[in-house]
């Protein structure tokens, strides 16, 4: 359960790029969780949820953006999505691959509603 | 609507914090381990039959993460070995943070080898850098033997497997060959050691190999 800790730190982010004054008018965060950076999208959503209530956020929705673990072979060179997060080739069943996708967690767009138009 | 593009890891201040005590590790010649595990696996007690067999050849400090209570830091500290506890007071993981802080009681440039025991917990200190060389982990043959497939990213991340409480085999549905596939097959990378602390199986190859990473070159 550290998904609250996590969403602390994604309202940290929040905070260090939208001013005080702003941030009532955030509508969507999005975020980028791979398959396996280990977090629960649930509870990370749940978790968001509960710190933003009763804030400036509380009008904010968490959108989660699911990659793949996939992984590159470096003896037959196929890019695959593997079972269970093996790092095994499915293609040549070779070890030696690199982790293209899959163990991500960031933060990639603020979505604001505009702001309210001065009566001309 | 308008969207502002940020593209920031969200763990980075841990990361950043991790970095810092990695540096500070380095300058120091520490060779620090994260030690992480299921609860019960036998990490304080790896730990207790570690320190007695390495102490001679190297000078070891540790510091203890728990959710609650120092009861392991009271183990560790019979042993005559400097320790901090960590209380995390429900917090499922140690952070770097926390680590810097505990480091501060600690006079790491006399020490060659720093043992981080983290919270038990095969899931969220997996994510949490504290700026180790290396994670090790710490596997019972009760905990049955698909264990790193259900646990991935630790052992992903892993550099060590420590197969603990071999001599419960024969009694247990564990098969150890099984168990080690599995492991490799998420991380081939690994370096595996079987153990048992109750008979001293195998903890001659654990601790040489320690030994030949922590004692301070040059």
């Amino acid at each position: 359960m550290h998904e609250l800790s996590i969403a602390q730190n994604i309202v940290d982010i929040i905070h260090q790029y939208v001013p005080a004054n702003e941030r009532q008018r955030v509508r969507s965060v999005f975020t980028i969780v791979g398959e396996h950076s280990g977090i629960v999208a649930d509870s990370l959503t749940f978790s968001y949820q509960a710190i933003t209530a009763a804030t400036d956020l509380q009008q904010s929705a968490l959108v989660i953006e699911h990659v793949p673990f996939t992984v590159r072979c470096k003896e037959c060179g196929a890019e695959s999505r593997t079972e269970m997060g093996s790092i095994q080739c499915p293609a040549c069943k070779g070890l030696d691959t690199q982790v293209l996708s899959g163990t991500e967690l960031r933060v990639s767009e603020i979505e604001m509603e505009d702001e309210p138009k001065e009566p001309s | 609507m308008s969207i502002i593009t940020i593209e920031r890891k969200v763990l980075e201040k841990n990361d950043e914090l991790a970095r810092k005590n990695r540096e500070l590790f380095a300058k120091q010649k520490n060779f620090v381990i994260n030690l992480v595990s299921s609860p019960g696996s036998g990490k304080t007690s790896l730990l207790e039959a570690t320190l007695a067999k390495i102490r001679p050849h190297a000078s070891v400090a540790v510091i203890e993460g728990d959710v609650q209570t120092d009861l392991d830091a009271q183990r560790v500290a019979k042993l005559d070995v400097p320790v901090v506890q960590i209380v995390t007071n429900g917090g499922c993981h140690l952070e770097a943070k926390l680590v810097h802080d505990a480091m501060q009681s600690l006079d790491l440039a006399a020490v060659d080898l720093l043992i981080i025991e983290n919270v038990g917990n095969l899931v969220c200190p997996a994510n949490y850098d504290l700026g180790e060389a290396l994670k090790v982990v710490v596997l019972s043959v009760t905990e049955g033997d698909d264990k790193p497939l259900k646990y991935p990213t630790m052992f992903r991340n892993a550099s060590v497997v420590i197969i603990n409480k071999v001599d419960l085999l024969p009694y247990v549905n564990s098969n150890v060959e099984t168990l080690k596939q599995n492991a490799l097959s998420i991380n081939p990378m690994l370096t595996v050691f079987e153990v048992s602390c109750r008979t001293g199986q195998g903890l001659d190859a654990w601790c040489d190999w320690l030994i030949e990473h922590s004692v301070k070159k040059g």
